[in-house]
């Protein structure tokens, strides 16, 4: 071979070019991991600029007492946000108590009763309605429920409903999936019906995973806007409300128009109803998130 | 079957199979009524956007998709310029999106020590349960005043040239939608595409290390050639929230119903538009053709979610 070999390690010798190809390689495994720091510092940066907005109007008079305004302060609120609170706890309760069992019944279908195709065209179908933006849901809503008559609580929840149903039906039908086939097998050797089996068998070995899964769904839609500013954003009074049959004031919608407003007054009532928010979504969403992986994976072995 | 010998049994059984008799088919129908369910109520939204925006479809008719001036004082309404707003904005996002989702998800599935692989994908994916009207919030009153007080003069000052980062820096525009829309649509993105990446069988990857690749060379020859469906499908998905947005691009775009080359410049997207003007729209018209926009947002998301997924499921396969 007349192949000239200058280094002293012969054929053991790099190959050409491999100072470059490790260098190349090396900055892009520098550029990846940033590219993971970057994200999370977003995170962080968001979560903690709420946090120290927030926290300086954060009192108990805030959590606990209703808006109150008057000409004499220019409209702005003294008070606190307390019918929001309690407002957006019901339209969760309601959208959850709608959602969450059609959601299991949906997934129980599709992992029980429906045949292949029929599985998988709903497995779609749900996809395809999580794709809905929510905004068409709210205008959805407000044109089936609202038009002609008025917003109210029970057009909210129900707006909020159809965006919670495909994320807890979807997650359920991953926990089913993961309940042994020789459970199912067990049971229906034993003579039981298939519904049966369902009730006694697959719900009470997946329900860890179901109920954090369902919690994932309110974490996702307690920060959910879109759907009820049609549905329940125009408050007759701002007191304390209970009856869904009226409009309820609610969190996320009350945090929006204050931060459409000008006064810094109200962005400092926005950044506090943000913690207020972002600190029930964040613990809800890393709660159920753990746990949720934990009874994953207990049923996958 | 010797049903003589059971005979002490017998009230057991009968009990037994009259629960089985209504418990059987009755969860059958409540499962399957549900699951139908679901599909006549994607039919019914459908329906009813239709029917609320016929007034405006009759007598805009499918014009309305290239008229640009919107003015309701005057009952002039046209679609393009929130149809262009909406593709832009999430054309910018997803250009920053996906490149970084793609970088996340390497580090994820290759680079980061196994024990803070699932930490850093669990903080990545709280990224998405942020509400979207605290991000809007954010947008506004912390990433608005660094804009215009520092990213666009930068911007401005060596790329004025090209047309997109000219005019005058403001804290609300096409620039700040676009950001928080990258925010948004990143975990989405980084969730599909470490997924993909985790079905790379090893096999090849130990091939390409064996043929003396370095990690980058591996991940260029087997890791993304093979994600490459699943890849666009995450991309189309990302689009697909990213279009769907209202409340925090509404908080952040400027509501202008004039678009604008300048990426500085307040502009609107079909759903921001919606949230902004809907409450105060007079029923007629005006309503009508806020429905006509949320028609032609509802049949982009549909098809752009729908495109998404069966290039998700077409890698989800192999």
């Amino acid at each position: 071979m007349a192949l000239e070999n200058p280094s002293p390690l012969g054929l053991l010798a790099p190959v050409p070019g491999s100072a470059r190809r490790r260098a190349v390689n090396r900055a892009v495994e520098i550029a990846c991991t940033l590219a993971a720091v970057l994200a999370v510092a977003v995170l962080l940066l968001v979560v903690i600029s709420v946090f120290i907005k927030g926290a300086p109007a954060i009192s108990w008079k805030f959590l606990t007492s209703n808006p109150q305004t008057s000409t004499l302060n220019f409209g702005v609120n003294s008070g606190g946000i307390a019918n929001s609170i309690v407002g957006s706890a019901i339209l969760i309760g309601l959208a959850s108590a709608m959602a969450v069992p059609v959601g299991i019944l949906v997934a129980i279908y599709t992992s029980e009763f429906a045949g292949p195709r029929s599985s998988s065209g709903i497995r779609f179908a749900l996809d395809v309605l999580n794709g809905v933006p929510t905004i068409v849901t709210g205008v959805f809503v407000y044109g089936v429920l609202v038009v002609g008559a008025h917003q109210s609580g029970w057009a909210g929840a129900i707006a909020l409903a159809i965006v919670e149903l495909p994320i807890v039906a979807r997650s359920s039908q991953e926990v089913l999936v993961l309940v042994p086939r020789t459970l199912h097998e067990a049971g229906l050797a034993l003579g039981l019906k298939r519904w049966r089996v369902v009730v006694s068998i697959v719900l009470p070995t997946a329900l860890g995973g179901l109920i954090t899964g369902a919690v994932l769904g309110v974490a996702r839609v307690a920060g959910e806007t879109a759907p009820l500013i049609f549905t329940s954003s125009i408050f007759s009074n701002l007191g304390l409300t209970t009856n869904p049959a009226q409009a309820m004031p609610n969190i996320p919608v009350t945090l929006f128009s204050l931060s459409e407003s000008a006064s810094p007054q109200d962005h400092a009532q926005a950044w506090a109803s943000a913690l207020v928010l972002i600190a029930f979504v964040l613990i809800l969403s890393i709660l159920a998130r753990a746990f949720h992986a934990r009874s994953m994976a207990k049923l996958s072995h | 079957m010797s049903t003589s010998s059971a005979a002490p049994r017998g009230p057991f059984r009968l009990r037994a199979s009259l629960a089985d008799r209504i418990g059987e088919p009755s969860l059958r129908t409540l499962t399957a009524v549900s699951a139908l369910g679901v599909v006549l109520l994607i039919l019914w939204i459908a329906e009813t956007v239709v029917n609320q925006s016929s007034t405006a479809v009759s007598q805009l008719g499918i014009g309305f998709l290239g008229h640009q001036v919107w003015d309701p004082n005057h009952n002039i309404f046209g679609a393009l310029d929130f149809i262009l707003g909406t593709l832009v904005s999430s054309f910018i996002a997803l250009l920053i999106a996906t490149p970084t989702a793609i970088a996340i998800s390497i580090y994820l599935t290759e680079l980061a020590p196994r024990a803070i692989r699932r930490p850093v994908a669990i903080l990545v994916e709280l990224l998405a349960a942020i509400p979207s009207v605290i991000l809007g919030l954010w947008g506004l009153l912390v990433l608005g005043p660094f804009l215009t007080n520092h990213l666009e003069p930068f911007l401005k000052s060596f790329l004025a040239w090209t047309g997109i980062f000219n005019g005058t820096p403001s804290p609300v525009g096409m620039l700040n939608a676009a950001l928080i829309l990258t925010i948004m649509a990143l975990p989405i993105v980084t969730a599909i595409t470490r997924e993909v990446f985790e079905t790379t069988p090893r096999d090849l990857k130990e091939a390409a290390y064996a043929m003396g690749a370095t990690r980058t060379e591996m991940i260029r020859m087997v890791v993304l050639p093979l994600a490459r469906p699943g890849l666009v499908g995450a991309v189309i998905l990302g689009v697909g929230r990213a279009i769907g947005e209202a409340i925090a691009v509404t908080q952040v775009i400027g509501n202008a119903s004039q678009f604008q080359a300048s990426l500085f410049a307040p502009s609107g997207t079909l759903a921001a538009q919606i949230a902004s003007e809907f409450q105060g729209a007079n029923p007629g018209l005006w309503q009508s053709s806020l429905m006509y926009l949320a028609l032609i947002l509802l049949v982009i998301s549909l098809v752009v979610n729908i495109l998404g997924r069966l290039m998700v499921r077409r890698t989800a396969v192999h």
